[in-house]
């Protein structure tokens, strides 16, 4: 047999009464899948397969289809994240500005691969598609704060303002 | 209806508005191969995601291919099917399909009876020119009925189709993307750890072998070839009008005196019919009801022959468990009659006793597995082979089977009516507990035998029948989805029935995830019905009571019917389970 965690209970229960207060006030629960499992993944940190059955239930969906609809974005994590996670962006702009660089600095510095969790669980790094601020390129975000003009130089600076604890966040 | 103008291969015709090219072409007898098409509209459900792209055509006034499933017509539409391009795209298209399946068709349970590989031979492929990596899954051998072998997955979606808005029980979706994409359960889990309900659709509409039934076939041989092991076997009644089609026979095609011979020639101890176990359910199931409707306990009654039913009630509606019938299905009691009254009369050792049982069905093999189903750990029913693997075992045989005489099935077990017969179609069960709980309840000779109000294909029926004082309320549904429609507006109060009778597959067992593949032709399920309720006709005894081996039974060794010996052998309980 498979050995997949579906017990609901080991969710922290505070963070699931925040998800349910998101789902409660949504006037069709069954068709707003995408947006909450973006608000769990936010409210987590990455949606694990009992938050999935959770979400299925409270939407009085299949578990199949969550399971379907989270397995295909790449966007959504099934592996828990970073305290920080850093999302460089590798849209056009960005790519055409060196934002590969920028990432192969970032995995550098923190010696960590795309879309793992850094061995002192403070950081992931993961690529993503245009955010949009393409005036700014090459961007990086890390959480919801935008860096721009992003070269490899400042990629150690911007990762160690997050590397005290006192400015973790 | 407004009707549109178009052209296909040069032919000019008209067709309603919301017509698809490749029904528009079939019109004109243009054929267009397909592959993860499926239309089974007469029991609800049309395949038509358009995934494979094999059926596309060319459009006038189009750079792109259309895929003809999916395509609708519009006025002045110029559709050229066999076309160069056409026909290019085609194979290039299941050349990329075959690039990652595997080869092993001469070991394959499909081989010769497989959609894909009709295919290639119907497109003539000779090389794959797409080259690369195929795909490594493990096996999925975790249930007693389904294996699913990813590998063979060409993503058709029939299966998810027929799971999720068929039988809405949802087990099945695709996950991932690209190149790592297949169709499973929910995080990949194993199938025994869903809520699935082994009702084998998917199995019965998958094109290739990713989704099959769990082979049972060796462990019959090996039974037959121990000397000591006294073998039996019982045929349901949905298997005899089947299991000609494996043999070149028409669908419909009345093949009991012939599966008989054949099972005697294949070494049998004992042939027996399981159309006795019904009779011997509804002997049951008619005083439950009676019961009920006297001493006023639960109503509905639900009929629970029907293994995946069974999983499906337990899983969906766990709450409602005291509402089904606590009988055990047919094959079950004949099983435990098999291994008491026979065994005792034979002076066989039950150890060495093996009850086999062919089911037009997939589910069974799981059901006989059930914990709830087994006595001092000695299985009612040990093994279970599909139609499907039963024909496979008359041909492994040699035995051919469309020349065989006619021979009658062994008594003490063998003996059955007409309402047992009609037990393989949906309505037969609660038309053959209505004859017997009708002469129970009111005491009275009953002249018409036939209710044709509880036939029919539709997928949920209703009808009164008048038994004594009670206007009986009886609800039919076939096809899970039907099944659920009907237990909710039960649970909002909105419907009330006395008794319903469920059966998972479209049609009832004719339909089942064992028989011969329809390959999407419901015309063979209908005609298989039709033979159903001929075999009724021509039964002299008609009513499960007048069964005479069936009252020898009770009058020998049960005692009273529904009375504590049949509770012990004949009855049965569930397990609440959750819905994953």
């Amino acid at each position: 047999m498979s050995n997949v965690n579906l017990n609901m209970n080991e969710l922290d229960q505070e963070k699931l009464r925040e998800l349910d207060g998101y789902i409660e006030k949504l006037e069709d629960p069954k068709g707003s899948l995408i947006n909450v499992l973006h608000r769990a993944q936010h409210i987590f940190g990455y949606i694990p397969h009992n938050l999935q059955l959770y979400v299925s239930r409270q939407l009085g969906l299949d578990a199949a289809r969550v399971s379907g609809v989270v397995s295909f974005y790449s966007y959504f994590s099934e592996k828990p994240t970073g305290k920080n996670v850093i999302s460089v962006c590798m849209g056009t702009a960005c790519y055409v500005k060196g934002a590969e660089k920028v990432l192969k600095k970032c995995l550098e510095v923190l010696d960590v691969k795309k879309n793992e969790i850094s061995k002192d669980g403070l950081f992931t790094i993961r690529d993503v598609r245009c955010i949009g601020a393409c005036g700014l390129a090459p961007v990086l975000t890390v959480g919801e704060k935008v860096y721009g003009h992003v070269s490899e130089d400042m990629v150690e600076d911007i990762l160690n303002k997050y590397r005290g604890d006192e400015n973790a966040n | 209806m407004s009707m549109v103008n178009i052209v296909i291969n040069g032919i000019d015709l008209q067709v309603p508005k919301g017509t698809t090219v490749l029904d528009a072409a079939k019109e004109v007898g243009v054929h267009i191969p397909t592959l993860c098409h499926l239309d089974l509209h007469d029991f609800g459900v049309v395949n038509k995601v358009a995934s494979c792209r094999v059926c596309v055509v060319e459009v006038q006034g189009r750079a792109a291919l259309a895929p003809s499933c999916a395509e609708m017509v519009y006025e002045g539409m110029v559709v050229n099917t066999d076309s160069l391009k056409a026909i290019n795209a085609r194979r290039n298209n299941l050349e990329l399909l075959l690039s990652n399946h595997p080869f092993d068709c001469l070991v394959c349970t499909k081989n010769l009876d497989c959609e894909l590989q009709s295919l290639a031979e119907e497109l003539n492929i000779r090389e794959i020119h797409a080259v690369g990596e195929k795909m490594d899954y493990p096996l999925d051998k975790s249930s007693n009925a389904i294996v699913k072998d990813p590998n063979k997955c060409v993503m058709c979606r029939r299966c998810e189709t027929m799971c999720n808005e068929v039988q809405t029980v949802g087990v099945l979706s695709g996950l991932n993307r690209g190149f790592g994409a297949v169709v499973a359960p929910a995080f990949n889990l194993d199938m025994a750890e869903t809520s699935c309900t082994y009702c084998g659709q998917c199995v019965a509409v998958c094109p290739t072998a990713a989704l099959t039934e769990r082979i049972d076939l060796p462990k019959v041989w090996r039974a037959l070839s121990r000397e000591r092991e006294h073998v039996v076997v019982q045929v349901a009644p949905a298997v005899r009008v089947a299991i000609g089609e494996m043999f070149g026979m028409e669908p419909g095609t009345i093949s009991t005196g012939k599966l008989v011979t054949a099972l005697k020639r294949l070494g049998f101890n004992a042939v027996f019919d399981t159309n006795f176990g019904a009779d011997l359910t509804i002997m049951e199931e008619a005083r439950e009801l009676a019961h009920r409707l006297e001493h006023g306990g639960t109503l509905p009654m639900l009929t629970s022959c029907c293994p995946a039913w069974v999983k499906f009630f337990e899983h969906q509606f766990p709450e409602m468990l005291d509402v089904p019938s606590s009988c055990k299905s047919p094959q079950t009691m004949l099983g435990a009659i098999a291994k008491s009254y026979y065994a005792e009369k034979m002076n066989l050792d039950v150890k060495n006793l093996k009850v086999v049982s062919i089911m037009p069905c997939v589910a069974k093999k799981a059901e006989s597995a059930r914990p709830e189903l087994s006595k001092e750990h000695e299985l009612n029913v040990d093994f279970v082979l599909s139609t499907r693997e039963f024909g496979h075992m008359i041909k492994e045989a040699g035995i051919d089977f469309a020349k065989l005489p006619d021979t009658e099935f062994d008594s003490i077990l063998g003996e059955s009516t007409g309402a047992a017969a009609i037990f393989g179609t949906t309505g037969g069960v609660i038309e053959a507990a209505t004859r017997t709980a009708y002469e129970l309840i009111t005491g009275e000779n009953l002249e018409k035998i036939d209710f044709e109000d509880l036939r029919g294909l539709d997928g949920i029926r209703e009808a009164s029948v008048k038994v004594g004082d009670i206007d009986l309320k009886i609800g039919i549904a076939h096809g899970l989805g039907n099944a659920r429609k009907l237990l909710e507006s039960i649970q909002k109060g909105e419907a009330f029935y006395h008794a319903i009778e469920i059966m998972a597959c479209p049609g009832g067992c004719i339909g089942g995830g064992g028989q011969p593949y329809h390959h999407g032709d419901a015309e063979i399920i209908k005609k298989r019905q039709k033979a159903i309720y001929e075999i009724d006709k021509n039964t002299p005894r008609r009513k499960s009571h007048e069964n005479e081996m069936v009252l020898k039974l009770y009058e020998e060794y049960l005692g009273e019917p529904y009375g504590k010996k049949a509770h012990d052998l004949l009855h049965t309980c569930y397990t609440p389970g959750e819905k994953i």
